[in-house]
């Protein structure tokens, strides 16, 4: 079994604009040249891979920053749980070629090998802050192309699996949380200015998931044709900020307009919450938004937000088996051992 | 399409090797070169390792199907997915169309420029993708261009010899 910490890096300490942002992160998609992508590599390609990763200092024994978990050393609980919190993609968990992870301490810091490209280096960060986690992952990739050779192409770039990304090869994204917007209507016009403006939106665990409790996730697609650096400030300087205001001014609004409604869906929330007996995943993480609502406009003090993001990580399937020893599938005994963690939080804080 | 210089088969891997102070090109068939001590036989792809799935033969195949994986553009389509690095040059028309429009019309780079920082790059890649420009160049009969590799990759030998020692 793989030891976690008990919160990850998105759920630490209160970031910048951490009413609305709720993490912040930068991928990489990097392939080794010479070698097919993963799509089209041979299983002794895939341990080639894996054995140039690892023989890079990110890895060494004494002085390395990166532990290295072999997927195929890890039961399903703990598979999930890596999707859980954030640091491999589903798709990538579920995959059954020779794969794994490398993971640092503190989890902001995590490099998937084999899934759709040799190489996804990712930072992941709490609250607004882009800026701090690209300067990580242009480290780390600096690091790594002192030892690796990157398939590069002076026309395209960096050249990846998937066409669509090249050039830059890099994803920013930020977890957003928006549930004003839903209670106003009008997430169906951020998802047109969205596309508009070139961005994909996805759900609480990315591609082909649900917008679970109101959390939307919200990158780049162009990765062509612009710099890093100008890709970089486009996102975090004018999209990032233009839908935070958006979010705070439906706040605004419902807090001025609409105060007992919103008073009673938080603190109804809070009731459920701190007195139900069983608890469904997507019920808890949908109850638990309109709780992080209430923290955020002060309506609710019992709580922090870090306890709230805390209780998101743990009541989702993998992380409810893993502490509480309850079965992965979802049966009577899962949910009530899911309430009664909740509980314990929520009603005895 | 090169015979080999030992038989009647067309040739699979060319080289050019050095005869007094002159390069010669050197053209085998699959056989020959095994024969003479190529690493692998058949192609070199870019791991260095025989194609196993090579492209159907034929002309009007040549042009729908990536030389070095064996992708075919068809399956390209299906998938969505290259599957090499040479999938790029090999499917160039058709990308580029794709992605411009994925990307709002850019078909050019301009961000980071990997540094080659050679004295830490694994040289055993460098000399895989030395090798396979090398069968380039000698296939499309740019002797200079290859005599130009060829130095390059004896450099690179007496370089990982030194650092096997
Ligand atoms: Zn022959
Ligand atoms: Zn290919």
């Amino acid at each position: 079994m793989v030891r976690f910490n008990e919160s990850g890096p998105w759920l630490g300490e209160e970031g910048p604009d951490s009413d609305v942002v709720v993490s912040s992160r930068v991928r990489l998609a990097r392939n080794l040249d010479g070698i097919p992508f993963v799509n089209r590599a041979s299983d002794a390609d895939r341990n080639e891979i894996v054995g140039m990763v690892r023989r890079t200092p990110l890895f060494a024994t004494d002085g390395g920053s990166l532990r290295w978990i072999e997927m195929s050393d890890l039961d399903e609980c703990d598979r999930q749980q890596l999707v859980e919190r954030h640091l491999v993609s589903k798709q990538f968990a579920d995959s059954s070629a020779a794969r794994g992870v490398g993971v640092s301490e503190d989890e902001s810091l995590s490099v998937m090998v084999n899934e759709e490209d040799h190489l996804r280096i990712q930072t992941l960060w709490t609250g607004s802050a882009l800026t701090r986690a690209h300067e990580k992952v242009a480290a780390i990739n600096r690091e790594l192309e002192s030892h690796l050779d990157f398939a590069f192409n002076p026309r395209w770039g960096f050249l990846t699996a998937c066409p669509t990304n090249v050039g830059c090869g890099v994803r920013f994204s930020v977890m957003l949380h928006l549930p004003a917007l839903r209670i106003t209507d009008e997430l169906e016009r951020v998802r047109r200015s969205a596309k508009d403006l070139d961005l994909a939106v996805r759900g609480f665990h990315g591609e082909g998931t649900e917008s679970t409790g109101d959390f939307f996730q919200i990158s780049n697609q162009i990765t062509l044709g612009i710099s890093e650096d100008d890709l970089l400030q486009a996102f975090a300087e004018d999209v990032v900020p233009r839908l935070v205001d958006y979010e705070r001014s439906a706040r605004q609004l419902l807090m001025e307009k609409k105060l007992s409604t919103l008073e009673d869906r938080v603190h109804r929330a809070h009731g459920i919450l701190g007195n139900a007996r069983m608890l469904e995943a997507n019920e808890a993480i949908n109850l638990l938004s309109r709780v992080r609502l209430g923290v955020s406009l002060g309506l609710l003090e019992s709580i922090s937000i870090q306890e709230v993001h805390r209780l998101l990580l743990h009541v989702q399937p993998a992380h409810l088996s893993a502490l509480k020893g309850v079965a992965l599938e979802d049966d009577e005994s899962t949910r009530v051992a899911r309430a009664n963690l909740v509980r314990g939080v929520v009603a005895g804080s | 399409m090169h015979k080999c210089d030992l038989c009647d088969k067309s040739a699979v891997l060319h080289d050019l090797v050095l005869e007094g102070s002159q390069w010669k090109p050197v053209h085998l068939c699959e056989d020959h070169a095994q024969a003479q001590g190529y690493p692998g036989s058949g192609e070199v792809t870019t791991t260095g390792k025989p194609v196993t799935e090579k492209p159907r033969t034929g002309t009007r195949k040549r042009l729908a199907a990536c030389e070095t994986c064996g992708l075919t553009l068809a399956l390209f389509r299906r998938k969505g997915l290259l599957g090499c690095a040479e999938c790029y040059r090999a499917f160039e028309p058709h990308l580029e169309p794709l992605i411009g429009r994925a990307q709002g019309g850019a078909t050019y780079h301009c961000g980071h420029v990997p540094e080659q920082k050679e004295a830490h790059i694994d040289r055993r890649m460098s000399r895989i993708r030395l090798l396979k420009e090398l069968n380039e160049a000698v296939s499309s009969e740019q002797y200079e261009r290859a005599a130009r590799i060829r130095d390059d990759l004896q450099l690179l030998e007496q370089k990982i010899e030194v650092e096997k020692d």
